[in-house]
């Protein structure tokens, strides 16, 4: 592809730059999506979980013919101590039958599908494409280079190219991620028959579980774990910022193993098979590390932008919306043939107006306010699943007596002075 | 520093896990390297090999570090653990090459 030209390059075949892809080449855009993987979601991995919505502004009516795992109907939130749990669930019927609300689905396989859709729509798909840098003429972006293949120019390059954008930082468009900015989930698929899922997770076929587990199951590490129910396998894994695994010295497979023993999610997993182990940084810097979003020449979405909601596991939906959000940026500065930094501006406004800015900007002190308080995720589910614990037994304990126990316990353990000054904080720092 | 305790608690059940990862190896180009040895010798944590999710570094007797990329997922974690020195030398594998996820 020496010296050739197309209107717009599109770095990466993930969920945001196929999204790109696929408004453009409907709207009749000559686009080239580039992918250095041997096929669309061979480098990708998510939890994970794909929601209808946001999809559907994509590709309408999706849910009938796309490779979906299993519609998720129950959704459980676990606090663990080391070995106690204490959680919420919700489940509703809703969910279970059309439109439905989202899906478990594995990347390799979606990642293919929804590619297929932008080429089906006349994007051009090149995969085994790795692309090297960014090209530059008189101060704008005018195209790439990949090694072998050559260079590609275009009007427009968007960087869709994921959670470890490269090509951000080698555009000068963000510097290199700190550890606090990244978190590294590594990842268990493992077999189990679909009667066996249906049977553990209390499901019916086609139906699935999503569960998240916090707390101090992981021997004093802040990290988190998940389920979520496949047709014939569970997605099992762990995620922690990659700094507070650099503070506690534990590498994030060991703190998986932990969480695959922790006595509330261990008899879930009997039995099952190791499919595939994979692992990937999930950039939760969000808000105070978002890259420059626009140039002249060039947008950034998806992972490669920083747009995940952790608190809320979304991602792919910010990828998806930030895609078509670029593309309908790229169109309007296509009507009136201007694609300078200016005119791509329009891009950060569609973003403020779409949920991805505003949402980013909600969650923006979550993370540090957490992270001050390690206490959150150690003390407090201790404090709690002692309270349970003794309120469950029963032990010939007059009630009268067992209920000023577990008071008294509570405010020893729940520190009032501080639980109050963490309100207060939670109230200025966390609610706009 | 000489690491006196490797600090993957289980690095023989990972690297088992590992063996279900698929990868298409380039034989011929290393995509990630160490770029000098002798610098790991000042570094007090070593985090590439706490950190690392498909251990592919492991604590040498001397006190260097050793780096085997035909098993990297390339997900980015030691360039960025090792913010002190610098000292990966981090590109991408050449097209097709790489991890090869069949399920993701």
């Amino acid at each position: 592809m020496s010296q050739e030209r197309v209107e717009v390059i599109v770095v990466g075949a993930g969920p945001a730059g196929v999204a790109a892809a696929l408004t453009l080449a409907r709207a009749g855009v000559e686009v080239v999506v580039l992918e250095r993987g041997a096929y669309p979601g061979a480098k990708n991995v998510m939890g994970g979980i794909l929601y209808r919505q946001p999809t559907e502004e994509l590709v309408p009516g999706f849910w009938r013919e796309a490779p979906l795992e299993r519609a998720i109907v129950e959704q459980r939130y676990l606090l663990l101590t080391e070995e106690d749990a204490l959680g919420v669930t919700y489940r509703t019927p809703a969910f279970g039958q059309p439109p439905y609300n989202a899906f478990s689905v594995l990347r390799a396989e979606w990642d293919r599908w929804f590619a297929q859709q932008a080429e089906n729509a006349g994007a051009l798909l090149a995969t085994g494409v790795t692309v090297e840098d960014v090209l530059w003429e008189d101060g704008r972006i005018v195209g790439v280079r990949a090694g072998e293949q050559g260079e590609l120019y275009a009007d427009v390059v968007i960087l869709a190219d994921g959670a470890n954008s490269l090509l951000a930082q080698k555009a000068g468009l963000t510097r290199e991620w700190r550890p606090e900015e990244q978190a590294l989930v590594a990842k268990e698929l493992l077999r189990l028959s679909e009667t066996e899922i249906e049977r553990r997770f209390g499901v019916s076929a086609g139906h699935g579980v999503a569960i998240e587990a916090f707390g101090a199951s992981t021997g004093g590490l802040l990290g988190y774990g998940f389920l979520y129910t496949n047709r014939d396998t569970v997605s099992v894994g762990t995620g922690a910022l990659l700094s507070d695994l650099i503070t506690h010295e534990v590498n994030v497979s060991d703190l998986l193993d932990r969480f695959k023993r922790h006595p509330a999610i261990a008899p879930l997993l009997e039995g099952a098979e190791l499919v595939e182990y994979s692992a990937h940084l999930i950039p939760e810097g969000g808000w105070r590390a978002l890259p420059t979003l626009f140039a002249d020449g060039a947008l950034v979405v998806g992972d490669a932008a920083g747009f995940v909601n952790p608190l809320s596991r979304e991602g792919s939906n910010f990828a998806m919306i930030s895609g078509k959000l670029a593309a309908e940026t790229i169109l309007e500065a296509r009507a009136v043939g201007d694609f300078s930094a200016f005119a791509l501006s329009r891009y950060w406004q569609k973003l403020e107006e779409s949920f991805i800015l505003p949402d980013l900007e909600t969650i923006r002190n979550v993370t540090p306010f957490v992270h001050q308080r390690p206490y959150l995720l150690r003390e407090y589910p201790e404090a709690l699943t002692r309270a349970f614990q003794h309120y469950l037994t029963v032990d010939g304990t007059p009630k009268a007596q067992k209920y000023g126990t577990i008071i008294r316990e509570l405010i020893r353990d729940l520190r009032p002075t501080r639980l109050l000054r963490d309100v207060l904080a939670g109230v200025f720092q966390l609610v706009r | 520093m000489v690491r006196v305790m490797d600090p993957i608690q289980d690095r023989a059940g990972l690297e088992r896990k590992l063996a279900t990862t698929p990868y298409h190896v380039d034989r011929e180009r290393a995509h990630i390297w160490i770029i000098d040895p002798d610098l790991c010798l000042q570094c007090e944590r070593q985090q590439c090999i706490v950190c690392c999710p498909a251990a592919c570094y492991t604590p040498l007797p001397d006190g260097r570090v050793k780096f085997s990329y035909e098993g990297c997922v390339e997900c980015g974690t030691c360039r960025i653990v090792c913010f002190e020195f610098r000292n990966i030398a981090w590109t991408y594998p050449r097209g097709g090459f790489g991890v090869q996820y069949r399920y993701g």
